[in-house]
């Protein structure tokens, strides 16, 4: 490497609530947009215990698979629902949890001219982590596009539900999706 | 073919970011309590970096106002402490400058105090310092706030801890892969020592987070100016399709 040195990470301390969180932080689209879904959970760590000091943050594609980003090879797309940014942060309550309210996501092409199931990108941080932790949420009604995906097929399939966010046969159009740190159940995270 | 099947070139190449080793702190620093129940247990799995992982959001000016960058002024008065500035530049690991990149931070106020109900540290709140703020770097890459020098603060790590000063600084950068949290810290502080966290990061990298003085960065009769850029991982120089497994 003949550039500068990379910064390294710190932890975001216990007091990331000051200045992290956004009053529209976690609408991905505005509250009340058609087709919006809530994808909600708890954080908790290596004892069970809720985490009530930490942000979930997603970035995700767009119901077309596509990104308002110049790197993305199709070029960026202009978002066709109002207001929809891809980006969502919260952070978590005492209880340990949060909510994201978005879109479905669409399914994405690989440079290797595969498909990569819907899902959104999960960047977590808390106290006690020196490094944010990456997960993946998928969507447990896309079992065929899920079988398919490559980067569900590298996870022990033993741990692969961690990545399943699950919807809630009562009320249309919200998902679970938990998050365990440590331990039993530990939530598979990934080198990004 | 159907309208929902993603549309692309048949194989297509994308950016790829390094992976840095020997920078980042170890997830499991016992050193550090906290870590004990949080950091995972598990290795991670490694994820290829596709689309979603080489893009990531732009977020720029409709997250800031013209003053959020001075975190001394919209108050009732002026906050107490020794006022600085901090500034310089985002930048990726190639050295390219990162522009329109959004910038969040937040500290103590100087008397090592956070404006957070969860911080109980007996030191005095000041009425005029709420200790947050953000700004979007310029086309060359470069922030600037003007601030308060944050105090040192006890916590409960082990006995008699002592953080040292520090700023929090949050970057997005322009992909997902590029995103950090980390803190800045002051030259010669004494404190170093016997911080875990400060401590976690590889020592070759370590004196990374620590920020210069510099005069021709002070404004005469009025603020001590701190130096200090951040380099977020770039993309590698040469990209090698490998046909074996294509």
């Amino acid at each position: 490497m003949t550039g500068p040195g990379l910064t390294p990470s710190q932890t975001v301390g216990p007091y990331l609530g000051m200045g992290l969180p956004w009053t529209d932080g976690p609408f991905v689209v505005p509250e009340g947009t058609p087709g919006a879904i809530t994808i909600t959970g708890v954080v908790r760590d290596g004892a069970g215990a809720p985490v009530p000091d930490a942000l979930v943050e997603t970035w995700q594609a767009d119901p077309d698979g596509r990104f308002g980003h110049p790197d993305d090879p199709r070029g960026a797309a202009e978002p066709k629902v109002a207001g929809f940014r891809g980006f969502g942060r919260c952070p978590t309550d005492a209880d340990g949890s949060y909510r994201i309210v978005t879109l479905r996501p669409g399914a994405l092409p690989c440079p290797d001219g595969g498909t990569e199931a819907p899902h959104i990108d999960v960047s977590l941080f808390s106290r006690g982590l020196l490094d944010r932790v990456v997960t993946r949420i998928y969507f447990g009604d896309e079992q065929e596009a899920n079988a398919a995906d490559p980067v569900l097929r590298e996870v022990d399939p033993d741990r692969a539900g961690t990545l399943i966010a699950k919807a809630d046969p009562a009320v249309p159009g919200l998902f679970r999706f938990d998050i365990t740190m440590r331990g039993d159940g530990e939530t598979v995270f990934f080198d990004v | 073919m159907t309208v929902h099947q993603p549309t692309a070139p048949a194989a297509f190449s994308l950016p790829e970011y390094e992976r840095p080793a020997g920078v980042h702190p170890p997830l499991n620093s016992p050193a550090y309590r906290s870590t004990a129940l949080r950091a995972p247990g598990q290795p991670p799995v490694l994820l290829p970096q596709h689309l979603t992982e080489i893009t990531g959001p732009l977020l720029g000016e409709g997250r800031v106002t013209a003053t959020d960058a001075d975190l001394t002024t919209g108050h009732g008065g002026e906050p107490l402490g020794e006022r600085i500035i901090v500034t310089g530049r985002v930048l990726d690991s190639d050295g390219r400058p990162v522009p329109d990149t959004l910038v969040e931070i937040w500290q103590a106020n100087a008397s090592g105090r956070y404006h957070h109900a969860v911080d109980e540290h007996p030191a005095p709140l000041d009425p005029n310092f709420s200790g947050v703020g953000r700004c979007v770097t310029d086309s060359s890459g470069r922030y600037r706030f003007v601030t308060i020098k944050p105090g040192a603060y006890p916590w409960r790590n082990h006995p008699n801890a002592w953080r040292p000063a520090h700023i929090h600084f949050s970057l997005f950068g322009r992909a997902f892969t590029q995103r950090l949290v980390t803190q800045m810290f002051f030259p010669g502080d004494p404190l170093y020592f016997q911080d875990p966290i400060f401590n976690s990061v590889p020592q070759a990298a370590r004196e990374r987070l620590i920020c210069r003085f510099d005069l021709d960065l002070t404004e005469p009769e009025w603020a001590l100016g701190f130096g200090w850029d951040i380099v977020l991982r770039g993309q590698r120089a040469t990209v090698f399709e490998n046909e074996g497994d294509a």
